[in-house]
Formats: structure tokens, sequence, C-alpha cells
């Protein structure tokens, strides 16, 4: 196989997981109108946004690591970080202080698993992992230890659940925020240029002179941040942070950055994909529990779902030489 | 001489392993109440060899360079089926057994048929799959349940002649029969190829697919022998996608701390499982120290991260920085 | 040379050939790396296969080894038609090939890598005490008896691994045995070894592929040469049919005088802009000391894996650990990183040893690696002023005229040459006062290195000081105004002006003394 056609062939499929995500995502609600007519209704589309939007802030961040060629597998309790640090803060020194103060603790987790990647170069899936565990750590002894306040705070709720411009759910524009912030860095920055530098060929960067230590620090901390965020909203959402509220991101996170289009080796991929992908991943959930799927058959469709549409195109090389 | 010296050199990641179990059950054993003795060592040895077995399952796929994020999940759908299968008259325990196992081999062999000929990364591949898993899981037990011979569950988590854990004798009986021939085999030692340098593989003549497939299968097997150990233990089936997760994690930690790099290539399933003790008797070394059980979490995070970060003493020993990214 | 499709294609006795392809032709994409090669090879005999890199030779030895598959054309042996799919298939018919990168294993044994592909088993499982007995017995017939079989292949230096390679080819029992440059990594002693072990198979009529760059190498084993180029099977003659001179002509396909730009006569030595003094590093480096001054260019030579790689890679702040002392302009400097290296007011540039994992960032367009290195120029506050970005990259492509559909075309769609004048391209966008080189020329094509040589000479010419390790002899007489010679971390000989020619540089490079040259090759170290 030589460089040229494989190239090639990668040139000709750039824009394709794009294109056959909204595809699906457009089949799915055709599906779905067909099942009931509200599918196709405003007010459910900005529902599902709404819900994407927790999604979609993690997907961000997560987007930069996959990018770089690494995995944050701390998301679950970086967003329980979020979540209850933010309520705490509120409890400790005054509303305030909670949105603030969520974020920071995302920040400073984020910090860590840089470190521990681009300095002790310990494989990002195992120190995010250590670091997952002991945020849980943390978190059990904070909710055990000092009894503390766990409501959101009011500007909390009203970011997560209200809508105000136009109708359209606050979260929805506090996405946009974190999307535009991303597409920005990405295509207009240094950092983005060494980010996808770095998921090519981290040696060849080196090379050119780049400070790769500092750009892998840079975009774990982004992801822990948006990890916490994510956490701060889904608190306003519920009305209060409590433990194993990131359980369930996981797996959709990295799904609906893969699904659109990224390389799960990194170096390849656009934030248009994420969050097609984010989007067809809420639907799935949705268009599942509107169904009255049972769990278990949602987790079998939804795995299922996400093998099929990458055996469609996202498929590697095969090996040889 | 050299040849031993060759040998304890290479088996460094595994020495130690076992070396720091030694200790940590030593300490355990000083400062348990109890001491030494057959109930204390039975107790300790089921709840290590779950997660032992898990740790083997992880073991191949991160052999040959991949990963397997599914096996805490097909180790709790082991769980389902052997808590509605394996009861009843002896020859429907026998079957009931079989079919546990060939469905943690099935399911192996599904991640490894995605990962070879779909050419997808093991990484996404098992995470889709694991939440495949989770469901039939689901479908086979909405809720805890489920039955399973107990004369059998018995003799499973007792004794041998009162004094060997049975359990210990499972594991050491796995080893034995699956591992070493598998280490020692052509295709064992393809999977060690492919790990090292799949392309270097390849023009040696190592059948790359078969190895992959091997490795992943049997992995579903052994993930499928703690799927039944786990309900011999419990009596009964749960889908619990908090115990997957946990198993599974623990796992890609018992291998690391095993000395098996995630790169591929090196070490193996024996360390393993004495990265799988050596995580357990921390959990009973937190108990015997009556650390407060809230401050537990924290402290085994702690370890676990710091065990994974003790790799990194290589990388201040490396002087040519271009040899930090391969 | 008045016209090569003239003479005789094939000077091996048709009746003693065993194996031969006919019409053999592969494309990759739109490229032809081969076209209508007729080729035989005779048992008991060496055959040379000549070429600059790029004549398709390692498409050649490619398809002989089942690793790609022709596109045209057929592969007889024993007047049968055979295919081979894979590297197995041409291993079972006794085609066993030794790869210029290694197909080793590193964190497996010496034992478990010679015998990978048929193990000895029982009962199912590796015997591994026959498979350790065969082992040895083909590391002592490769004189590698210092090799212990349980050892990993990654712990052994570079020249043992090249040896367990060849062991482990010989332990496939070839009735051919290509060797791709298997001797570029080993030491004298090793060589000497191999050259008795490929006489003695010769004697026991093996078939023997030898694919070498260095002619002496082929004037001492080879019985026969085919040379190739651009893809094409040019002639096939007899050892000692063709002179030197004609043999490169013909590898070259003109006059090879002039592909080199003119040296510029000097009176006086320029202006040191690097000088290095009793720089060394691990093990691998000692005492170096040397000078580039501005406007020069200085050539690196020696055998491969000599410490010049190192050199280039400790000027450049890779390296810890470096002792010794670096001096740019006149101030000294501590070089402790890539970043720090390019900084304006230091001015290092390298271009590095493999262009695809080390300078190019494949997938990405033209345009992202050009500006890899300079992005931090173009910045207006956070944010790439890509107008100004793009202005200069398209100049620079202008420039160093690289043939590309799109600049924003992905760079692995170039040509290898183009690809290099990408990473040369990405670092001249940094205005960099020092230039290093690390082999810049490998794999690519004539015109395009003409077109290298010039630039460096324009480069050298505005000021620029230039260090230049290749390990072609001819471009050091071609390209330098000065030559050090690196033999074990050091550097053991200085040559210049006339003294730069390829007997002064063999017999330096495996640290002989030249005789009656001792007044223009001055041992390096001394001040001159």
């Amino acid at each position: 196989m030589s460089v040229q056609t494989s190239m090639q062939a990668v040139l000709k499929s750039v824009d394709k997981p794009v294109a056959i995500a909204f595809v699906f995502i457009l089949v799915m609600l055709l599906a779905g109108s067909l099942y009931s007519s509200s599918f196709l209704s405003a007010n459910y589309l900005l529902q599902q946004l709404q819900v994407a939007a927790f999604l979609g802030i993690i997907a961000s961040g997560v987007m930069l690591v996959i990018l770089l060629g690494h995995i944050d597998l701390s998301i679950p309790w970086l967003v329980t970080v979020g979540g209850m640090m933010s309520t705490a803060a509120a409890g400790w020194w005054g509303p305030e202080w909670a949105i603030p103060f969520g974020v920071f603790c995302g920040l400073v987790f984020g910090l860590i698993n840089g470190l521990g990647v681009a300095i002790l170069r310990v494989p990002s899936m195992i120190f995010t992992l250590g670091i997952n565990a002991v945020a849980q750590g943390v978190m059990v002894l904070h909710t055990g230890g000092f009894a503390p306040q766990d409501h959101a705070t009011k500007l909390m709720h009203w970011l997560a659940v209200d809508r105000s411009l136009l109708g359209i759910p606050n979260a929805v524009f506090i996405w946009a925020i974190i999307g535009i912030a991303v597409v920005v860095l990405l295509k207009r920055t240094p950092l983005g240029r060494y980010i996808y530098a770095i998921g090519n060929q981290e040696a060849a960067t080196f090379l050119s002179g780049v400070n790769t230590k500092a750009v892998l620090i840079a975009c774990f901390a982004i992801s822990g941040m948006c990890s916490a965020m994510a956490g701060v909203l889904l608190a306003g959402y519920s009305n209060k942070g409590y433990q194993a509220m990131g359980d369930p991101y996981l797996l959709p996170a990295i799904a609906a950055v893969v699904l659109g289009g990224t390389h799960i080796l990194g170096g390849r991929g656009s934030y248009l994909g994420t969050v097609a992908g984010v989007i067809l991943i809420s639907l799935l959930q949705s268009i599942l529990s509107v169904m009255q799927m049972p769990e278990a058959g949602r987790q079998i469709i939804y795995g299922c779902v996400i093998i099929a549409m990458l055996l469609v195109y996202g498929r590697g090389q095969k090996v040889q030489s | 001489m050299k040849d031993l010296k060759l040998r304890l050199g290479q088996s460094q990641g595994v020495l130690l392993a076992i070396l720091v179990f030694v200790l940590m059950f030593t300490l355990y054993i000083a400062n348990h109440p109890a001491g030494l003795t057959v109930p204390v060592a039975t107790t300790a040895a089921n709840k290590a060899v779950l997660l032992a077995l898990v740790a083997m399952a992880q073991t191949l796929p991160v052999l040959t360079g991949g990963l397997d994020l599914s096996v805490g999940m097909i180790f709790i759908m082991t769980n389902c089926v052997a808590s509605s299968l394996v009861s009843g008259d002896p020859w429907q325990v026998a079957v009931g057994i079989v079919i546990v196992l060939l469905t943690g081999a099935l399911a192996g062999f599904v991640n490894g048929a995605i990962v070879v000929y779909g050419r997808l990364q093991p990484i996404i591949t098992t995470l889709a799959t694991g939440a495949v898993y989770y469901g039939i899981a689901l479908l086979l037990r909405p809720v805890p349940g489920g039955e399973v011979d107990e004369d059998l569950a018995d003799i499973m988590t007792y004794t041998v002649f009162e004094v060997v854990p049975t359990s210990l004798v499972l594991l050491l009986a796995v080893v034995v029969i699956i591992w070493l021939p598998f280490r020692n085999s052509v295709i064992g030692r393809g999977c060690y190829a492919v790990g090292s340098a799949e392309g270097a593989a390849y023009m040696s003549g190592v059948s790359i697919d078969r190895s992959k497939l091997a490795a992943y299968t049997l992995s579903g097997l052994l993930a499928g022998v703690a799927g039944l150990m786990l309900t011999f233990i419990t009596f009964s089936g749960e889908a619990s996608a908090p115990i997957g997760g946990t198993y599974t994690l623990n796992s890609i930690a018992a291998v690391v701390i095993g000395g098996t790099s995630l790169y591929g290539g090196t070490g193996g399933a024996i360390g393993s499982i004495f990265g799988a003790f050596i995580l357990r008797t921390i959990d009973d070394l937190l108990f015997v120290f009556d650390l407060p059980p809230l401050w537990q979490p924290l402290f085994q995070g702690v370890v676990l991260l710091v065990a994974v970060s003790l790799g990194a003493a290589r990388v201040f020993r490396i002087r040519n920085r271009l040899e930090l990214f391969k | 040379m008045t016209d090569p499709q003239a003479s005789s294609r094939n000077a091996v006795h048709p009746g003693s050939a065993f194996w031969r392809m006919q019409g053999i032709g592969k494309r990759y994409g739109g490229v032809v790396a081969l076209e209508d090669v007729d080729f035989a090879c005779a048992p008991g005999a060496i055959h040379a296969i000549l070429g600059e890199n790029g004549a398709g030779k390692s498409t050649l030895i490619k398809i002989a080894a089942g690793v790609v598959q022709p596109s045209a054309g057929k592969l007889v042996l024993d007047g049968a038609e055979v295919t081979f799919a894979t590297p197995q298939a041409a291993n079972s018919q006794g085609t066993v090939c030794i790869f210029q990168e290694l197909s080793l294993m590193p964190d497996l044994s010496v034992a478990d890598n010679i015998c990978m592909a048929e193990p000895p088993c029982r009962w199912g499982l590796i015997d591994h005490r026959e498979q350790r007995r065969r082992a040895e017995a083909l590391l002592s017939r490769v004189g590698c008896e210092d090799v212990h079989p349980l050892e990993l292949v990654k712990n052994l230096p570079l020249s043992r691994r090249q040896m367990v390679e060849i062991a482990k080819a010989l332990g496939r029992n070839p009735r051919m045995l290509i060797l791709d440059e298997a001797t570029s990594a080993l030491t004298a002693a090793d060589v000497e070894k191999v050259y008795e072990i490929l006489r003695d198979l010769r004697r026991q009529g093996m078939a023997i592929l030898y694919i070498s760059h260095r002619m002496h190498e082929i004037e001492e084993l080879a019985d026969t040469c085919s040379v190739f180029r651009n893809g094409r099977h040019i002639e096939t003659f007899a050892k000692g049919a063709r002179s030197d001179n004609e043999i490169v002509q013909l590898m070259i396909g003109r006059e090879y005088t002039q592909i080199y730009p003119a040296k510029p006569v000097r009176e006086t030595r320029p202006v040191p802009e690097l000088e290095v003094s009793k720089l060394s590093w691990s093990n691998r480096l000692s005492e170096i000391s040397l000078s580039v001054g501005k406007g020069e260019i200085v050539g690196l030579g020696g055998l491969d894996g000599q410490g010049q790689r190192e050199l280039l890679l400790a000027l450049f702040g890779v390296l810890r650990g470096v002792s010794g002392e670096v001096k740019i302009d006149g101030n000294k400097v501590r070089l402790s990183s890539p970043r720090f290296a390019k900084s304006d007011e230091i001015g290092v540039a390298l271009i590095p040893e493999d262009r695809k994992s080390e300078g190019l960032l494949l997938p990405m367009s033209v345009r992202d690696n050009i500006s890899m290195a300079s992005i931090g120029r173009f910045t207006r506050g956070i944010f790439i002023d890509r107008q100004r970005q793009n202005a200069e990259i398209d100049e620079m492509a202008r420039r160093l005229s690289i043939k590309v559909g799109d600049i924003d075309d992905p760079v692995a769609t170039l040509s290898g040459g183009n690809q290099q004048k990408v990473v040369i391209a990405k670092w001249l966008m940094t205005d960099a006062r020092i230039v290093l080189l690390n082999d810049p020329t490998r794999g690519i094509d004539v015109g395009t290195k003409q077109e290298i040589y010039q630039l460096l000479r324009d480069l050298a010419d505005a000021g620029t000081a230039i260090l230049l390790y290749t390990t072609d002899y001819d471009e050091l007489i071609g390209c330098c105004d000065r030559v050090s010679i690196m033999y074990d971390g050091r550097i053991v000989r200085e040559l210049t002006g006339d003294a730069i020619n390829e007997e002064n540089i063999v017999a330096s490079a495996l640290n002989l003394t030249l005789d009656g040259q001792a007044e223009t090759a001055k041992p390096a170290g001394e001040p001159l």
C-alpha cells in the first residue's frame, strides 16, 4: 500500500464522516416523525439541543485530547467534581463563587492529567484513569466529611434549564460559546495547528521547535475545564450535585467525537463533525427513550449503531511491512 | 549463570510485583487480628482471584498492542448467564458451565473479529461492544437474582483439604491449562511479536490476524471464567454497570502494575495476577489499619496513580529526547 | 556508453538462471517505480544491483520477497510462473530477504526472533531447547557467539541486530538470499565476516542478490552487476567489464561532474559562525571540536552510525547532558531545546534524518508543514495572520520550486524530492543562520538533488553556515568546503581542498592513516 494512494483515499474521505453523520441525523428525525409527529416540532428539537449541550461541552474538551492522539478517561469524575464543587463553593463562600470554583477544580485536575502525560509520559489512558480514581476519592471524602451544601445556585439553574433569547435554551448558548472558542482555537491559533501536528507526529512537531509539553498540558487542562463546566450545568439542571453524576457521559462523549470523524489515534477531525456526533448520540438516546425501549435494548442498539457507523467509514489501513 | 541473569532481568516487572505483593500481604497478615487462618486466606483469595482472572483477560489484548474496555462487561454478562443456567441436575450444571464459557469466548471473538476484519481501533470497538454486552446482561437480569448450584458454589469458594482456597487452585489451573500453553504456542508468541512490532512480525511470517483473534477470544474466555466464579461467590447474577466498569479499570491498572507494557510486546499474565493481588491487598490493608472508610477511595486512587507513575523513572534517564516519542 | 539498450541486457548465461523476472512493472498510483524489467539470477553467484536511490532497486526486491505485488509481468522460478502474495510465500519458495529496515521484534529474545517463522515444536508447543540450539548454531555461523540467544533484541547494539537479522535469514534455508544494504550498520570486522559468509554461501550454490551503495564492496564481492535507473534495468555485465566511471555514468545517466555547483575559492578562512569545542555526550560523542564559518559548507563523513546523527541532534538541543562548549557567533550558548535552538538569537535549523517521521506531518497540508517552525512569526495577538503567512509560504514554495498541485494538499501526496524541499522550506522560513542537515538527499531523484546542492551553495553564499552529514561520498566531495570524518564518536580527520577525495574519505572512515597525504589532511583538533 503506497503512501500516495492511501493518502488520496484519506483525502476523498475527509468530510465523508461529517456528511454521513448529518445524513444519519436526518434519517433518524424522519423515522422518528413517522413514529410521532412531535419529532419535527421546534420545541422537541430545542429540547434535544438542550440535552445535547451538556454532552457537547464535554465532547469539546475530549476532542482536543483525542486530536492529540491521547484519551481522557477522567471525564466521569471530573464532571462530578464540577457539579459538586460548584454547589459546595456556593455554600462556603456564596453563590457568586459557585461556577468559577467548579470550573477551577476541573482545571486543576486537568492540569495534573497534562503533567502526568506530558512530563512523566505515562500513557494517558492509565494516568487519566488514576486521576479519575483520585477525583472520586476526593468527592467521597468531601460528601462524607463536611456534609456540604449540594444545592445549585439560581444562576446555575437558570443557565441549565431556562430559555431566554428566542426561546433558545441558555445551555445551548454556552455550548455555542465554547464551540466557537474551540473552532477559533483549532483554526486560527498556533496552538490549534500544534494540536493537529502532535496528533500526526509528535517527534516531528518537537523537532520543529514546538513546546509540545505545553500543548499537551493545555489540552488536558481545557478538557478538565469543559468536563467541570458540564458538571456545573448538570448540577443546575437537576438542582444539585451528586456522586457519580458524570458516569453516563464517558462512552457518549468519546463516541460522539469518533462518530464525528475525529480519528481516535489523533491528528484528524473537525469540530463540525463533533457537533454532528453529539447531536446524533443525543437523538439516538432520545428516540430510544421515546420508544420506551428498555435500558437493555437501548444499550445494545447504542453499541451496535456505533460499531456499524464506524465500520462504514472509520476503518484503518491494513498493516503491511 | 548468564541464562539466569538474563531471565531474571527480563522478568524484573513480574518479580517486583511478586515482591511487593509478598511484603504487603505479610504486613496485612501481621496486622490482622486473626493472623493467617484458613478463613482469612480464603476470603482474601476469593476476592483477589476474581480480579486476577479479569486482569489475565485484559493482558492478552494488551500484549498485542490493543486494549479491551469490555472485559468488565463480559464478566458481568457471563455472571448473568451463569445465574440462569448453572443450576439443576449435574448434567444441566455441566452444560451450563460450558455455555457460560462459550459465551465469554464468543464475546471476545466478536471483539477480535471487529478489530481484525473491521480494522477498527480496539479502544473504541470494545467501548461500544461493552455497551452491547452490558445490554445483554440487563436483558437476562433486569433485576439482581437467579441462582447457582449451591454445592458447586460451596466447593469453589471454600478450600481443598481445608487448607488451600479452591479459588487459588482454580487460578493455578487456568494458568497451567490456558496461559502457559498459550504463551508457549506459536500463536501466543505471535501475539508478543505483533505487539512488539507489527510490521516486522508481518515480514517474519507471523499470522497477525490469527494471533489477534486468538488473543481477544481467549480474553473473553478468561473473563467468562471470572464471571462464573463471581456467580459462585455471590450466588446470583447482577447486571451492574459500576461493577463492570470498576473491574475493567482495575484490570488495566493490574496489568500495568504487573509489568506489562500498554504498548504491547512485553509482560505476561503472571505479572497481571500479582498486579491484581496487590490492588486487592491495598484494600485489605486499609481495612486492617482502620483507615476511616471515607478516606479509602482517595487512598486507593493515589496508590494507583503513584504505581502507574513509577515507570516515569525511565523518562528521566533518557538522554536523547527523541526516544521519548517512541 | 553509446546506447545502453543495445548492449546485452543480461550477461548471465540463460541456462543457469533459475529465477527470472519477465516484463515486471510496478506503479504506485501514478508513479512508475519499475517498468518492463527483465532480470535473472543464477545459483552460485553474487549478483550486485546498482542504482541511485529511487532507481527501483527497493521495489525490485520487495517484489522478489513478496512484500508487494507487481502490476505487470511475471516471476519465473525453475521455469514455472509463481506469485508471492506474502513474504511467507516467497520464503517457502526459498527466497529470503534481509531488509534495510530491520524485521526484528525488539521485545523478543534473539532465539525467538531467529525462529519466528517456523519454530521447532513438540506437542504443539514451541520447543525452547531445540529453538535455542538452532539459534546458537546460526549465531555461530555468522560469527556472533557473543550474542546470547536469550538476550532481548532491543538490548543489542545496532550492528549485532543486523547480524541477528542475517542469522535469521540463513535459518530459513534460502536458495536465494537478498541483502539490501545489509552492511550499512556493521563494524569493519563484521563486514569482513559477512563477506566470508557470502562467499561461503556462493560456494554452496546459493543465489545472492546484493544491493549496496559502496562501490568497493561490489568490486570485492560481485560476480555480476546490474544497473538500474529510473525504474528500468539498464544493463547487466560481468564484474570488471566496466570501469567505475562508466558504472556511475550508467547509474546517473549523464556526466556526473555537472551536478555540483562550483565551490568558491577562498584565500582566508571565513569568520566562524558555529564553534564547538570538546563536546561530549553519553558514550556516543567524545571531545568533538569543530567550527563552521559563515558562508561555509562543512561536511560530516564516516561510516554510518559513528555519532554524526547525535552530533547534529546535540547542536539542535535535542540531547540532554551534553558537555563541552558551543559558541554561536562568538557567544557561548547552552542549547537546551529545539525551541531555543530555532529562536532568533540562536538561529539553528535541523533537517532531520527521517523526513517521514521527524521532518513532516504527512497527512497535513504543504502549507501547514512549511509554516510549522515559524508560525510564531505570523501571529497577531493570539491569532495567526494568515494573509501574511500565506504570502510568505507561497513565495518560499516558488523559490524552492516545490511542485504541488494545490498547496493545501497533504504533503504525503508529493514525491520524495518535493517532500524534502518542504522540510527545507520549513526551516528557511525561520531565517536560520546555521543549517544542520542529516542526509538530506537520501531517496531523492537526481534532478532534485542537484537543486538542493545549488540551494545549499546559494544559502552559503548568502552567509549561512551549513553542516552537512551525508552517507554519499560524492556529496562530501562535490558539495563541501571542508569535511570532518567521524569514527566512534570522535572526529578523526579533517580534509580540505584537494584532499577531499574518495580514497581519503574511505580510509579515514575506517580510521586508517593516510599515506602520502599528511600535508593536506591534517588530523582534526589541531589549529589550522
